[in-house]
């Protein structure tokens, strides 16, 4: 038997993989040392699990154990990179360059950059939500001293060229930083190959627990260092003080583990899934699939339906976890930035529906989502003035309408 | 947010949604609202010109869920209503009856608006001047 409400919206938190929890148990529990007391077996068995997960991370990213910094998660990660960056490096240069259709975590810090006197560039993207790398080259400056461009889009999954944004930086003589918050343990990230020198990810992401991430920081070519954003104890080689969170820690090693094991075949099976469910929501007239559909993150997609609106899609998928209009934001009635960003209408950012698929969906749940979601928007536009008029043949953008 | 149980019955269940003739002389219609402001609604009455009241109300509406219900508790209280008692519906009553929270007050300003502006068409159609409708 189906259970509903269907949870479909993983790209905002997936459920904890049980193999997950299986690992951390213990260390809720009876291993409950500090990882920073030196003095007695309690504290070595917790820093013996918090370096076993160092190294389960580096192998699904490909960098050093060294080269992980853990904090309580993307967020977190976001700031310290930049802000870590922009004060570590200010004898060098005061600019930043990023792009619009980031992540608060990313475009707040950046603002907050700005307020302390630095310079910064949004880069625009295309309506496939894709930066332009002459735009990028053309932007850099030699106060550029950081190039952060998120590696997969929390709201459309659109990939940016991430080798070829760090190539530009490099050249330049700037370090290149990524949020990786949606592409770690989803798709094969390798900061070497990749070119990433600070890389932001969170375990929530990946079916490990909440509240805890880390930040990528390259070691050598170049060696890399950010600029400490809490004060205490030193720990993280001073990057980051604080005492760690050795179950979480162990959560997110367990769960780097289990995605670079399941992530050929979860990657296969979800996109088939998605492919499934896209085909046919588009089969419902004037839909549209926002953002690339070639460079994409395999499990999601982002649909707008025309003519319905938003909010009362919202409440006719009712049976369905989704996010609508603004994935962060969805307390208030804004259109989604990112979508926005993208050239699309008001209208057609607040009739969006983004559906992100996890490694526990099912066949019969997407089968059960796209009858609901069909049944939803047929019977809103039937009550929808709009779709009578796009139907007689109506130019909507003629009519005066009355405003409010 | 949550919803009030009359608000989901006529979401789920909505009255009167249709079209009607709107060439016909008796049919008075309104078009209210914006596509970018997240809210259009069409509401139209048919009139016994003999009695002056309105025997039919048809709507759409492409909104949330509360315009969609205030539109289609319009649509019910409207029918058998003479014109001048249709014309007296405050939007208050609209949120009284579906307990709409002060977010949600437009629909029902929205509704209003719709009633006053589809009695204006129908007087205009029949030779009488046009109501000054106020713009909220």
């Amino acid at each position: 038997m189906l259970k509903l409400p269907i949870y479909l919206d993983n790209n905002a938190t997936t459920p904890l993989d049980p193999r997950v929890l299986e690992a951390m148990m213990p260390y809720l529990t009876d291993v409950f040392g500090n990882a920073a007391s030196r003095n007695h077996p309690f504290g070595w068995a917790a820093e013996e699990a918090v370096d076993y997960s160092r190294e389960q991370i580096a192998k699904l990213i490909n960098c050093d154990p060294k080269e992980i910094i853990f904090t309580s998660g993307a967020t977190e990660s976001d700031n310290l990179g930049i802000k870590g960056v922009f004060e570590m490096y200010s004898q060098k240069g005061n600019h930043i360059i990023t792009a619009t259709t980031e992540h608060k975590a990313v475009l707040d810090t950046c603002k907050h950059i700005e307020k302390l006197g630095g310079k910064v560039t949004y880069l625009p993207v295309n309506e496939q939500g894709l930066i332009s790398l002459e735009e990028l080259e053309a932007a850099i400056t030699p106060q550029t001293i950081l190039v952060t461009i998120m590696y997969g889009n929390n709201e459309t999954g659109t990939i940016q060229p991430i080798r070829e944004i760090a190539k530009i930086a490099h050249s330049h003589g700037a370090l290149f930083m990524t949020d990786g918050t949606q592409a770690v343990g989803k798709i094969p990230v390798d900061v070497i190959a990749d070119g990433i020198d600070i890389m932001a990810f969170t375990a929530h992401k990946m079916y490990g627990p909440k509240g805890v991430g880390a930040l990528y920081v390259r070691r050598k070519n170049p060696r890399v260092k950010v600029t400490a954003q809490m004060d205490g104890g030193g720990h993280e080689r001073g990057m980051r003080s604080g005492t760690l969170n050795v179950p979480g820690i162990v959560g997110l090693g367990k769960a780097c583990e289990l995605a670079m094991q399941e992530m050929a075949a979860d990657t296969a099976r979800l996109s088939a899934m998605r492919d499934r469910l896209e085909r046919e929501l588009l089969t419902l007239e004037e839909s549209y699939v926002n953002g690339s559909r070639e460079h994409r993150l395999p499990h999601v997609t982002n649909i707008s339906f025309k003519y319905v609106e938003g909010e009362g899609l919202m409440m006719g998928v009712k049976d369905l976890a989704v996010s609508s209009g603004s994935a962060c934001t969805s307390a208030s009635l804004e259109p989604s930035y990112v979508l926005k960003a993208l050239g699309l209408s008001d209208d057609l950012a607040h009739s969006s529906l983004r559906f992100g698929l996890s490694r526990f969906t099912t066949d019969e749940q997407i089968d059960y989502a796209i009858n609901h979601v069909k049944e939803a928007v047929t019977k809103l536009r039937e009550m929808s003035p709009l779709w009578e008029m796009f139907k007689e043949g109506v130019d909507l953008s003629k009519i005066e309408w009355a405003e409010h | 947010m949550a919803y009030s149980d009359k608000v989901i019955d006529h979401y789920s269940n909505p009255r009167n949604v249709g079209t009607l003739d709107k060439s016909k002389k008796n049919v008075g219609t309104g078009l209210v609202g914006a596509p970018e402001c997240g809210d259009v609604m069409r509401l139209q009455i048919e009139v016994d010109e003999a009695t002056n009241t309105i025997t039919d109300a048809k709507f759409k509406t492409f909104g949330c869920g509360s315009a969609i219900a205030s539109s289609s508790l319009a649509t019910e209280w409207l029918k058998g209503k003479t014109v001048d008692e249709a014309l007296a519906i405050d939007n208050m009553e609209i949120v009284e009856e579906l307990a709409l929270p002060p977010v949600k007050i437009h629909c029902s300003v929205l509704a209003e608006d719709a009633i006053k502006s589809a009695i204006s068409d129908y007087r205009v159609k029949n030779g009488l001047p046009a109501l000054e409708l106020s713009h909220h």
